[in-house]
């Protein structure tokens, strides 16, 4: 598999093609459900978000707690489609790169190919092995979410598989 | 009529407790062996994928460590003997209790909002559990549990099918319903399917269907053909492990079925991921 530092270059960013297996290194926010409707809403009120989207990447997970000195506790990916409805936005603003699972809409495939951005897929129930992954985690807002709050991680070797590339190819389309 | 037992519903309490960190930490033996079989046909993705899972499942018991970031909602299929007595409190409340210690203890996920609609508040215990109760002949408590992830309960359907639907029509609606679930449910599934009764009842009957054992078989041989024929004709849709493409979409297609009115056949389909959680506590 390819090992790959975030942020990508754009060079790396035309290289990656939808299929491909990827070893992600680098600082990945956590983000479903509530928090997309949070930054929604931040975004069309003009607020200032709790961090900084440019060139982000977002990881859909909503983790169990940390235990004895782990950083993480069970950290797979969540489905991405629920996110959907919040995502093109996010990525007019700056955000370049998802890791979650399962398919996106096609506004969301548009956004992707007008942002060089890509979508990345990893393996559902498999979040035992996925936290060995997570080196380090802070709180950087909505801690009230619990589980749904926005976290910062360093992930070493995170494993995926490019599920959208930015010529809007689909992983789960090809043959 | 038999002599009335008396039992302390704190009893339950430490039993559910136990059951949610070993739903949570402890991959089925059974779904185990259907992987290591399934690997055998795999392309190379698929395999390493399958592969992938199989070791996960080894970290989450030795490091105890949760299978899933999503830890389920608790149903409970309580039996009660009609020969039992409670004592010491609710029945309900001690169940709850159960639940809130294990979600708390094991540092499961609380993944449970109390308004489903407005405020969307997380309760922090994973409380309610769903429980669905029924009365049997005995003096023992029977409780099935299951912690069931909505990754694949959002993919789950019914349908109100006609008596002239006939089998056709249910494997045409659980193959609509497993396309529909696509690589969304993470797969390879465990497919529950409830035929016959009412509307709710067919719900009923295929999450239940979850909770057999995948080396066992419908009881009725014509049910346990068509079991094999849907798991068949599932796995030619190529959707495959995680939806990456492959011949393991399904591990096993498990059928319920029940009398049901002359005018109909309800048919529900209750998708579950490969991290099939149930276990079974007995008082």
């Amino acid at each position: 598999m390819k090992k790959l530092t975030l942020p990508l270059s754009m060079e790396e960013r035309r290289g990656l093609r939808a299929g491909e297996g990827v070893l992600l290194s680098g600082t990945v926010y956590t983000a479903r459900d509530a928090a997309h409707k949070r930054l929604h809403e931040m975004i069309l009120n003009g607020e200032e978000l709790p961090f900084d989207l440019h060139e982000a990447c977002i990881y859909y997970v909503g983790p169990t707690p940390a235990t004895q000195g782990r950083p993480i506790g069970s950290a797979g990916p969540t489905t991405s489609s629920r996110m959907d409805p919040y995502t093109p936005e996010l990525i007019h603003h700056g955000l370049r790169y998802m890791i979650g699972k399962g398919r996106r809409s096609e506004e969301v495939k548009e956004a992707i190919r007008q942002y060089d951005a890509i979508y990345f897929v990893t393996v559902g129930g498999a979040g035992a092995l996925l936290s060995h992954c997570v080196k380090k985690r802070r709180m950087v807002a909505f801690e009230d979410l619990l589980a749904e709050a926005v976290t910062e991680l360093y992930v070493e070797d995170f494993p995926c598989y490019v599920g959208i590339d930015r010529y809007g190819n689909d992983i789960y389309d090809e043959e | 009529m038999g002599k009335i037992r008396e039992i302390d519903v704190s009893e339950l309490i430490p039993l559910i407790r136990n059951a949610c960190r070993e739903m949570a930490m402890e991959y089925g033996c059974d779904i185990r062996d259907a992987i290591r079989q399934a690997r055998e046909t795999e392309n190379e993705r698929a395999r390493s994928i399958l592969d992938l899972l199989l070791q996960n499942a080894e970290i989450a018991t030795s490091e105890q460590i949760p299978i899933c970031q999503d830890t389920g909602m608790i149903i409970a299929f309580a039996s009660v003997g009609q020969d039992v007595h409670f004592t010491g409190g609710s029945f309900q409340q001690a169940l709850q209790e159960g639940v809130r210690q294990g979600y708390h203890d094991f540092a499961l996920r609380a993944s449970v909002v109390a308004d489903p609609l407005y405020d969307r508040i997380n309760t922090k215990d994973n409380t309610p559990a769903v429980i669905h109760t029924e009365i049997t002949e005995g003096d023992k408590v029977q409780i099935s549990l299951m912690a069931k992830g909505f990754g694949s309960e959002n993919k789950s359907a019914v349908a109100m099918l006609t008596p002239a639907d006939g089998e056709k029509g249910v494997i045409r609606f659980v193959l609509d319903t497993v396309k529909k679930a696509g690589p969304n449910a993470c797969p390879p599934f465990i497919i529950g399917v409830g035929i016959g009764g009412t509307f709710e009842a067919c719900a009923l009957l295929s999450k239940k269907a979850l909770l057999r054992p995948l080396q066992e078989k419908n009881s009725d041989v014509r049910y346990a053909a068509l079991e094999d024929r849907l798991l068949q004709e599932v796995n030619a849709l190529g959707i495959g492990p995680q939806g990456l493409h492959g011949v393991t979409t399904a591990l096993k297609v498990q059928i319920e079925q029940m009398p049901t009115h002359i005018a109909g056949m309800p048919c529900a389909v209750n998708i579950c991921c490969h991290v099939c959680r149930h276990a079974k506590v007995v008082i």
